[in-house]
């Protein structure tokens, strides 16, 4: 991982030292280190999942500033599905889309529509049968990255195809060019609803000569737009996303699009976890596909969004009933499975393991194993790491010798 | 070089924590840098081991000991122990009871799984004393 990128980084003013976030980490990416919450970011997945629990709002999101948009003559807006549920009352989503537009911006193409042409572009891939048995989903990031970070044994299983975001952005600025803008004066800017989408299209997307320039943050928007929103009457029917495309805004969405009815969706860091375990243990060989949302509900979930996710995922729904309409297909769109296909599979991290040398990691892993039985097994996080193994590896990784409370009182009886 | 020596005592009680050691092992494995497609094998070879114990012999003890080239794993258990080996390996053959087939397990894919997850596998197994199957998953 890319440690010059960052996505959370935290307010130390803010930060009292409290072990919630460090508890949270899917990663064991957190130690609190002289009282404040450090991420280790090569660990780092950018689920969020320490926003969503830091009490005192210590943890802050990196985005893109709205400034950003300004510095485009042609500045294209892609919002994601979750967008449109973040609005109370809204019963047509050519109000979303006539608001951007009165922002600034000179074209919107909706990440929805892109997803639905993903939809298409996989199941086209999956009829062919050619990838292995479940595929997992990559519209999730954090999956992906926790994938890559934690259970290379599934790497295989990754549906190779873009995220709906990247897909939107490649046809949004090719439609711009095609229609004659210079590209160097196309600003594409995905808004996003977390962090994971964030960073995944900075470090592989935002320059000039890619498809994306900017992320910004569905919160950080939120209010310009509805300022715009409450003064559009008579919206023109500008959207094409249907109720599939809306629909993989929530967990779910994207299996529901593809038909099938062997399929597993799941959401929320702990669910997510436990199912990559089952899925490497061997089991859910027979289910077809496997959706995963690190954020609890799907996207609605993700600690960009302004609404309650379940609230959210309502609307969407009451939204997507509006929205009855025949899912996109590449054919529509003159495109090919290989416009959505991976350019190249994304590496591995080794990130998880105690030393690049297996020797070398072997007798760390001896000396690990001796501290533990030293160590309490209470897990108090006192010492900093979110358990009494944490703390054994960062020893045997950093140095030092096995200190903690329990032991310290132990020794004083 | 020394080898790394992990030992587990498996509830038999309790399906839910059935696969909590193959779970340790498993991260052992990728903290050390064992290729994913091993690590595969030695946790899927490891849990169908668990849960026979927890099914059929009220849980046991997992002696693991890991290697640069490979995974040794002893599964111990004082269960009815196996009649008939040859039979017991057979795919589809299970002597697990109507309440466990119902929760999902006693496919009788469990021993034939170790096999075919395994590079080695020896059991030896006495009637009304226990059983002790043996693993080697190279690398």
């Amino acid at each position: 991982m890319d440690k010059t990128l960052k996505t959370v980084v935290l307010e130390s003013e803010k930060c009292i030292g409290c072990i919630t976030c460090m508890r949270r980490c899917p990663t064991e990416a957190i130690r609190i280190v002289n009282g404040k919450a450090k991420i280790i970011y090569d660990k780092c997945i950018n689920c969020g999942e320490c926003v969503r629990s830091c009490k005192g709002g210590a943890k802050r999101p990196v985005y893109d500033s709205f400034d950003l948009v300004e510095s485009y003559a042609y500045k294209i807006a892609l919002p994601s599905p979750s967008l449109f549920g973040q609005f109370n009352n809204l019963d047509d989503p050519n109000y979303v889309i006539e608001g951007l537009l009165a922002l600034g911006f000179d074209d919107v193409l909706e990440v929805g529509l892109a997803a639905e042409l993903v939809t298409d572009c996989t199941k086209k891939l999956m009829q062919k049968g050619n990838l292995p048995h479940p595929v997992i989903s990559t519209a999730c990031p954090a999956v992906a990255e926790l994938i890559l970070l934690k259970f290379h044994e599934l790497a295989d299983h990754m549906l190779p195809v873009y995220a709906p975001a990247k897909v939107a952005a490649k046809i949004a600025k090719m439609r711009a060019i095609e229609a004659g803008i210079p590209a160097d004066d196309i600003g594409v800017f995905f808004i996003s609803p977390c962090p994971a989408k964030v960073y995944s299209l900075h470090r592989e997307e935002v320059s000039n000569q890619k498809y994306i320039s900017g992320v910004l943050s569905q919160s950080d928007i939120y209010f310009r737009l509805v300022e715009k929103m409450n003064k559009i009457k008579n919206p023109r029917r500008l959207g094409k996303c249907g109720h599939f495309g809306i629909g993989w805004g929530s967990s779910g969405g994207e299996s529901n699009s593809l038909g099938l009815g062997n399929y597993i969706h799941c959401s929320g860091v702990r669910n997510v976890l436990g199912l990559l375990t089952e899925m490497s243990d061997g089991k859910l060989e027979s289910a077809d596909f496997v959706e995963l949302n690190m954020c609890p509900g799907g996207c609605v979930g993700g600690v960009l969004n302004v609404e309650n996710p379940f609230i959210a995922r309502n609307r969407m729904r009451q939204l997507a009933e509006k929205m009855k309409t025949k899912p996109a297909t590449m054919e529509e769109y003159g495109l090919d499975e290989s416009f959505f296909l991976w350019d190249k599979a994304p590496e591995p991290s080794t990130s998880f393991r105690l030393d690049e040398d297996m020797f070398v990691a072997m007798r760390k892993m001896v000396q690990v194993e001796e501290y533990l039985k030293q160590l309490p097994g209470i897990d108090c996080g006192a010492c900093g790491a979110p358990t009494c193994r944490c703390y054994a590896e960062d020893l045997v990784i950093n140095g030092g010798k096995p200190d903690c409370v329990k032991l310290r009182e132990e020794r004083g009886k | 070089m020394d080898c790394i020596r992990l030992e587990f005592e498996v509830d038999g009680e309790n399906f839910s924590s059935a696969g909590n050691a193959s779970e340790r092992v498993k991260r052992t494995l990728k903290q050390i840098g064992v290729p994913a497609a091993s690590v595969r094998r030695v946790a899927i070879a490891m849990y169908e081991g668990e849960i026979n114990m927890v099914i059929h012999a009220h849980g046991g003890r997992a002696e693991v000991e890991i290697w640069p080239d490979r995974a040794e794993i002893w599964l111990k258990d004082r269960g009815p122990g196996i009649e008939n080996i040859e039979l017991a390996m057979k795919e589809g053959y299970s002597t697990a009871s109507e309440n466990i087939r119902s929760l999902g397990f006693g496919a009788g894919m469990g021993l034939p799984n170790m096999k075919k997850y395994s590079d080695e596998m020896k059991i030896d197994s006495t009637v009304g004393v226990g059983t002790t199957v043996y693993l080697r998953v190279n690398f």
